[in-house]
């Protein structure tokens, strides 16, 4: 299935400055794994060391995050759009 | 650089003021261009961190998507986020760092006792293992004393 994936602007400098990039893939999880294998560099920022996606990563899948579909094993058709949106958090953290 | 009129500066300081002891959070918008960052507008957020207001700060994935359509609309453009340490140095912590992203400009106000102190900016190295400072200069400046 003929996907785009929508990069937000802080990891545009890791996809040689493409706000989105056309992958072929059958759901959300072979879309994003298709994308770090393109752009290796990405991956530190949307996965975590044991590879699960980042806590303050969401994806979604045209307008629905996948958390509330099938996660990563969202099934993908032709033309849908797959955006990464960023959650911002931080603060002193611990007291 | 980020350059950040003076009045702006003073609303950040403001935010972080009234929403004392909780932290303040807000997104920055403007334009990224050759010579620097030039913040243009503010867009305030509501600190989602019910649990833990005190010593941390969320945004959600809804209030991200209106602060990029806020900057849409103005042509501008998402350039990073402030938020406020009460009774803490305007430092990142570990915990800014974790959950940090690149490129963007993270503004740090400290407010101690109620009263905004110090004003920093930082940028995530590209590799997330620090955060470097990002010179916060101020615009406009003569413009409004003239």
């Amino acid at each position: 299935m003929a996907v785009k994936v929508l990069i937000p602007t802080p990891l545009r400098q890791f996809t040689g400055r493409q706000s989105s990039i056309e992958c072929s893939a059958a759901t959300v999880g072979e879309a994003l794994g298709n994308l770090t294998t393109s752009f290796s560099e990405l991956r530190k920022h949307l996965y975590t060391d044991e590879g699960k996606i980042r806590s303050f990563v969401n994806v979604y899948l045209n307008d629905e995050d996948i958390r509330f579909l099938d996660k990563e094993n969202t099934r993908t058709k032709d033309g849908d759009v797959v955006s990464i949106v960023p959650s911002i958090a931080g603060g002193i953290g611990k007291r | 650089m980020l350059l950040l009129p003076a009045n702006l500066e003073q609303e950040i300081r403001g935010h972080g003021a009234k929403d004392y002891p909780h932290e303040c959070c807000g997104a920055m918008l403007g334009v990224d261009g050759e010579t620097g960052r030039e913040v243009r507008a503010l867009f305030p957020l509501i600190n989602r961190r019910d649990d833990s207001p005190r010593n941390r700060f969320s945004i959600t994935p809804d209030d991200f998507r209106a602060a990029e359509r806020a900057a849409a609309e103005r042509g501008l453009e998402l350039l990073g986020w402030y938020h406020s340490h009460p009774d803490h140095p305007a430092r990142p912590s570990e915990f800014d760092r974790e959950h940090a992203w690149p490129w963007y400009s993270y503004v740090i106000v400290s407010v101690d006792a109620g009263t905004p102190r110090d004003l920093t900016s930082w940028l995530l190295e590209d590799d997330r293992t620090k955060f470097q400072p990002e010179v916060v200069s101020p615009v406009g400046v003569t413009s409004q004393n003239a």
